[in-house]
């Protein structure tokens, strides 16, 4: 019997939970229009988010696209196909890798620290001191930085996409010879705007929604303590990172699958 | 860090967002060789298209000139039907012209290949090629084959 009742309570708990972070969103989304009038700091967002991210997309991109190359062109080779390898590599890394790879890397890079930054300003009482102020810490705080992971998301996967593409030409092309010609007119051949670019756009803005959502309610939602904040932290990357790969799956059973 | 520098950063940043976006429809994808979208559809019938597909190319002479844009089984002439979007600066094809589907490479994708007859008269939206040549099915060239080795 009590072990019923701690699974119902935490049931319970676990829908309250997602009950409260729909209502947050919510609010949220709600709150966006008021940024209009103040657009710095969103540009303030953007920099603590995107542009301070750059650096882990640039090299992980770069590298996993010289992964892609160098694993592409072995097995490839096996039945004579190499010219193949600017086509595995791109739709590789405009379908799948590019969205999420960079969603998994900004739920850790960009999402933690969000946690960890809205966490401590409630365990420090800058949000309850905003609202004695008649500041709606929703249109101050969170919004600007969730509307900042949104726009950030898509260009990070975007670049991402770029330079693992150029990784593996860098591999494929430069060090293993293949044809040059063949690399590029096989991938523009294969990887078309509307099926592949676009749906990799579409996957990256929802991740990034989805990962920034889940950081801001993770960092609003904590217990104000310094143990409260580390756990916020965890949840965020852990959440986000499964979000992320859950929702792939069904995305890309929605647009590539005929399920 | 200034206002100044964090914007510059910022729109930086966004401006190679966008600039790694757009390099990503311009040179990774078939963007630049869609181009034309307004062209006119032609109808072949075949007896067996193998594995040819929607959005194959249809070539003459090697150059591609459209694609296939839909395929379909005929139930009045027992045969499959190729509709196919040929773009619109190719409208040179007349009415004998022939249409045969082949293999690019030994495992590589089929494609229609078309070629132009002698006759005056040119095909219009909607036509059908009459001259067509079905797909080589490799069982079947191997079937042949045997029955030519086993009847010596």
């Amino acid at each position: 019997m009590n072990a019923l009742q701690r699974l119902g309570r935490w049931a319970l708990g676990v829908f309250e939970r997602l009950g409260r972070g729909h209502v947050f969103l919510l609010q949220v989304l709600i709150s966006l229009p008021s940024l209009i009038t103040r657009p710095m700091l969103v540009i303030r967002e953007i920099f603590s988010v995107g542009v301070l991210s750059l650096l882990i997309i640039l090299v992980s991109g770069l590298f996993v696209g010289m992964v892609l190359g160098l694993q592409g062109y072995v097995n490839f080779a096996k039945f004579g196909a190499e010219e193949s390898l600017g086509m595995f590599v791109a739709l590789s890394l405009v379908r799948e890798l590019g969205p999420v790879v960079t969603a998994l890397l900004f739920a850790g890079r960009a999402g933690s620290a969000l946690s960890a930054e809205i966490g401590l300003m409630k365990a420090t009482e800058q949000l309850s001191g905003m609202e004695m102020m008649a500041v709606d810490p929703l249109k101050r705080v969170i919004a600007p930085r969730f509307l900042a992971g949104v726009i950030s998301m898509p260009l990070l996967a975007g670049i991402f996409s770029m330079v693992g593409v150029y990784g593996g030409y860098f591999v494929g092309v430069g060090l293993l010879g293949v044809d040059e010609g063949a690399f590029w007119s096989q991938m523009q051949g294969k990887v078309d705007l509307r099926a592949d670019v676009v749906n990799g756009i579409i996957k990256s803005v929802v991740f990034g929604i989805v990962a920034t959502w889940i950081a801001v309610f993770e960092g609003y939602d904590a217990v104000p303590t310094s143990e409260g904040i580390s756990r916020a932290t965890t949840r965020t990357v852990v959440n986000s990172s499964l979000a992320v790969l859950g929702l792939d799956f069904v995305l890309t059973a929605l647009m590539f699958g005929d399920l | 860090m200034t206002t100044r520098s964090t914007e510059i950063l910022v729109g930086a940043f966004v401006a190679a967002g966008f600039a790694a976006l757009f390099m990503l429809a311009m040179k990774v994808s078939n963007l630049s060789s869609m181009g034309n979208n307004e062209g006119y559809t032609l109808a072949a019938h075949f007896e067996n298209i193998g594995g040819l597909k929607v959005r194959s190319p249809v070539t003459v002479a090697g150059v591609r000139v459209g694609r296939v844009s839909a395929i379909s089984y005929d139930k009045d002439r027992y045969k499959a039907r190729v509709s196919m979007s040929i773009d619109a600066i190719h409208d040179y094809f007349s009415i004998d012209t022939a249409a045969s589907i082949y293999t690019a490479g030994l495992l590589g994708e089929q494609y229609v290949a078309l070629e132009p007859g002698a006759e005056d008269e040119l095909l219009k939206a909607g036509d059908v090629i009459e001259h067509t040549q079905s797909a080589m099915v490799l069982e079947e060239i191997i079937g042949n084959v045997l029955v030519k080795l086993t009847t010596k």
